[in-house]
């Protein structure tokens, strides 16, 4: 029996940037009604925001190129007072433990998103899955 | 992407008037910056007040309109930015890349 403030939230949107604003105020809402979140409930959603847009660019990125229709499949999972998010993609994958640090005293153009997954969840991996990947991005909210 | 622009004292004020800045709409607010640049704008600030969402590729698209301004010797201001905005750039060590003012006015006065 799921528990009052369980959240369950299955979507999948085609892998293009113009969903991300869709995806991001999604996370920001459910934010908003997690009445039990002792912390700043706007500002874990801004943080749900950030690493749901940069998860999907990231899968909209590392897509096969020149394969048109993909989806991108993301689910919010609140339980127990941890939120998981998933963000599958059918895609050719990348090695997560390779991505590096930004360089804070020369900064360029790119190389952020990763950064700010792993800055802001207590636990993110990358693993292959049937049919493409998946990142998964954990948070204790306790 | 919603982008207006108005010149005070010889220097270009550009307004982003959509809440989010990422990637879907970052590498336009880069080509028009970069078109403002090659169009003889020599000292442009830039109001985020309106912003309350910026990600990597925003800041990426704002660090590619101040290295532009720098290789025309010109200068790059941020001005306007809400706390989480100005999180993000702490976050990334970013505030002390850029030149940031609290409002459009004090930048016009570079204090």
């Amino acid at each position: 029996m799921p528990g009052e403030t369980d959240v369950n939230v299955d979507i999948v949107v085609p892998n293009q940037t113009r969903y991300l604003g869709l995806i991001g105020n999604i996370a920001e809402q459910i934010a908003r009604e997690l009445v039990d979140y002792r912390g700043d409930r706007d500002t874990l959603g801004y943080h749900m925001n950030l690493v749901l847009t940069e998860a999907m660019v990231n899968a909209i990125e590392h897509a096969t190129p020149g394969e048109t229709g993909k989806t991108v499949r993301v689910w919010i999972h609140i339980e127990d007072e941890e939120l998981c998010i998933r963000v599958y993609d059918q895609g050719q994958g990348f090695d997560l433990e390779s991505v590096p640090m930004p360089d804070f005293d020369a900064p360029g153009e790119h190389g952020r998103g990763i950064f700010f997954i792993r800055a802001l969840m207590d636990t993110v991996t990358y693993r292959r899955t049937e049919n493409g990947n998946v990142l998964e991005m954990r948070k204790k909210l306790a | 992407m919603n982008l207006t622009t108005e010149t005070v004292d010889g220097k270009t004020v550009l307004r982003l008037g959509e809440p989010r800045l990422d990637a879907h709409n970052s590498g336009e607010l880069k080509d028009f910056m970069l078109r403002l640049l090659e169009g003889g704008g020599r000292h442009l600030i830039v109001d985020l007040s309106p912003v309350s969402f910026i990600d990597s590729s925003g800041l990426g698209a704002l660090l590619s309109g101040q290295k532009n301004a720098a290789l025309r010797s010109g200068a790059f201001m941020l001005a306007g930015l809400q706390p989480r905005v100005h999180a993000m750039f702490e976050l990334t060590r970013l505030h002390r890349v850029f030149e940031i003012y609290s409002t459009v006015e004090e930048a016009l006065r570079g204090e």
